[in-house]
């Protein structure tokens, strides 16, 4: 029955093509609307069927876990369970009830927010000048010039935070040797309770500056040059062009440029891992390094899981303010 | 300015790569000597000694091959229909898309390992490329580039009788190639650098991938105590062929990171 009637639309439709494909007024589609139509259907399944690897992926390996980390986190989940899960307790909000009085975690948070009060500006204030300063200047020496600043980011972690200890090193490295050749002696660098985190901090926006540069000159290069050029006629100076024009139109770089530098300052964990496992007494510790720990090397898996919660709404909570914050500046 | 800025910048690098042909006594020395007087291959060969380093060299390669391969093919396919298929929930996906860009990596972290674990993918190949086969990331670059792809050429093969399937590999995927080895470049050195999960994902030194290796190697006083040498020798030989790679194909790479992030 369906199908009867659908071939019969399907002829007053085509019977009614040629008038609709001619008229101007027909709309962007210059399909015949059976055509549309059998093509409609088509798309629908073919988007289904090009979203399902994607999404048999997302579920399986993304999805799942983050709902079985919050799951995890209201269980007392050990080593055991890693071969059984379901014999794991629950025991409710225990495990976010320890955390708060976890000195050592409490430590975590404090160094996690350090990392990132300090290194987030700094990084960013840095990538831009950097930016600027590309954009304007030199133009042949532009790709080198690039290519140094943003070597640090592609390469691995672990070798980086490997020179990085051998420059620190307080008896033969770089900068040891740089303070005994003006007659003064170098601190032990990653050895001191107050000067690992800076050390750390240090190399974070050395490595990670690159990433901003790139995404504050894609950004100037998309402001037109004719606005630059009206503030010249009016004008503005460097300064003045710089303060009116550039940055209110970087803005939106700028957010997305402070929004993921955060996330990643938040997650900071291979740095301390590879430089100072996390030392000295627990100074460099931070809320990844913590869970890593917990939940690796002593099998914690349940607390561990409720430290990852912690840090994900805190993440979280702070993404979405620096989204208002920064928004409502634009006003 | 810059070019101060620039030395600053490369400095551990360069201390990094004449460091490891120095000898012990220069490494050691005070004031720091920067270029060796005399030119020593032992770092090397004592590293090649204690590490295997052509087995996790091979282990890297074939992890970010693979990785590269599926995100190529998985997120072009979402990528495409995003962008040119109307299909009904397609905004929904999308914005599945844009919440996974925002989950931190560690949240999955204890789970996916107990998943592993069950599937006895701890220590396989498999293990360390199916949490990175299809990343969010990849659909949102497809997406940007795809978007551009004018749609009368797609209705035009579709009026002449083509499947969605051959229209996606014939005609789209050939004209994002840029966008593709854009892809590739970032999500190879991406696997390529990744650390914390391979960490977690192997126990048999024998499946390490190099940064695992080499931390390993770093953190273990018993092995690398007293030889930055070797240290050096070691992180130059991880970060080089990356940096090569970096330099010879930085303008995909930047402009994917750029693409990125301007919308």
């Amino acid at each position: 029955m369906s199908t009867t009637t659908g071939s019969a639309a399907e002829t007053a439709d085509k019977q009614a093509a040629p008038g609709t494909a001619k008229s101007p007024a027909a709309g962007p589609s210059k399909r015949r609307p059976d055509g549309r139509r059998r093509s409609m259907g088509v798309q629908n399944a073919a988007g289904w069927l090009f979203s399902t690897p994607f999404l048999v992926l997302f579920t399986v390996f993304m999805a799942f876990p983050i709902v079985a980390t919050l799951v995890m986190s209201f269980t007392d989940f050990g080593l055991r369970n890693v071969t059984d899960p379901l014999s794991a307790k629950f025991i409710g909000f225990d495990n976010y009830t320890h955390l708060f009085s976890d000195d050592k975690f409490i430590k975590s948070l404090f160094n996690t927010a350090y990392f990132v009060v300090v290194g987030v500006p700094l990084t960013i204030l840095l990538g831009l000048v950097v930016a600027v300063l590309l954009n304007n200047g030199i133009d042949r020496a532009r790709t080198f010039f690039r290519i140094g600043f943003y070597a640090p980011v592609v390469t691995t972690i672990v070798a980086v935070a490997v020179v990085w200890r051998f420059v620190l090193d307080p008896s033969d490295g770089l900068i040891a040797g740089l303070f005994s050749e003006v007659g003064l002696t170098a601190p032990d660098f990653l050895g001191s309770t107050k000067l690992a985190m800076p050390s750390m901090i240090a190399m974070a926006v050395w490595r990670n500056m690159g990433t901003v540069m790139v995404l504050f000159i894609a950004g100037l290069q998309a402001i037109p040059t004719d606005v630059r050029e009206a503030a010249k006629l009016d004008g503005a100076g460097a300064w003045q062009e710089f303060r009116r024009i550039t940055v209110p139109l970087l803005r939106p770089t700028m957010l997305y440029a402070t929004i993921i530098t955060t996330i990643g300052y938040l997650n900071v964990f291979e740095e301390p891992f590879v430089m100072t496992q996390g030392g000295p007494s627990d100074s460099t510790l931070t809320v990844s390094l913590d869970m890593y720990r917990e939940g690796f090397n002593f099998f914690h898996m349940g607390y561990a899981s409720a430290m990852a919660y912690v840090l994900f709404v805190v993440i979280m909570g702070i993404t979405v303010l620096q989204l208002r914050l920064l928004k409502d500046n634009t006003k | 300015m810059l070019s101060a800025g620039l030395l600053v910048m490369s400095a551990p690098f360069l201390w990094m790569a004449l460091s490891a042909f120095k000898t012990n006594a220069e490494l050691g020395a005070s004031p720091p000597v920067w270029i060796p007087t005399e030119w020593t291959l032992s770092h090397f060969s004592e590293l090649l000694d204690k590490l295997n380093l052509p087995l996790y060299f091979m282990n890297s390669v074939i992890v970010a091959v693979l990785v590269t391969v599926c995100n190529l093919v998985f997120c072009s396919m979402l990528g495409y229909a995003l962008a040119k298929l109307k299909f009904t929930g397609r905004d929904k996906v999308f914005a599945l898309v844009l919440g996974a860009l925002m989950v931190p990596g560690n949240l999955m972290l204890l789970p996916l390992f107990v998943l592993m674990s069950k599937l006895h993918l701890i220590d396989t190949y498999a293990g360390l490329v199916l949490p990175f086969a299809a990343g969010a990331f990849g659909v949102f670059l497809m997406r940007q580039f795809m978007q551009s792809i004018p749609d009368e050429l797609l209705e035009a093969a579709r009026m002449d009788g083509a499947r969605e399937w051959y229209i996606f590999w014939r005609i789209v995927m050939p004209l994002v190639k840029p966008a593709l080895a854009t892809l590739s470049i970032i999500t190879f050195l991406g696997s390529w650098n990744n650390f914390v999960w391979p960490l977690i994902a192997t126990n048999d030194p024998d499946k390490y991938t190099l940064p695992v290796a080499l931390a390993t190697f770093a953190t273990d006083p018993n092995q690398s105590a007293g030889s930055n040498g070797m240290l050096m020798a070691g992180s130059l030989l991880v970060v080089l062929p990356v940096l090569l790679l970096f330099a010879v194909l930085q303008r995909h790479f930047t402009q994917g990171v750029a693409t990125a992030g301007l919308k």
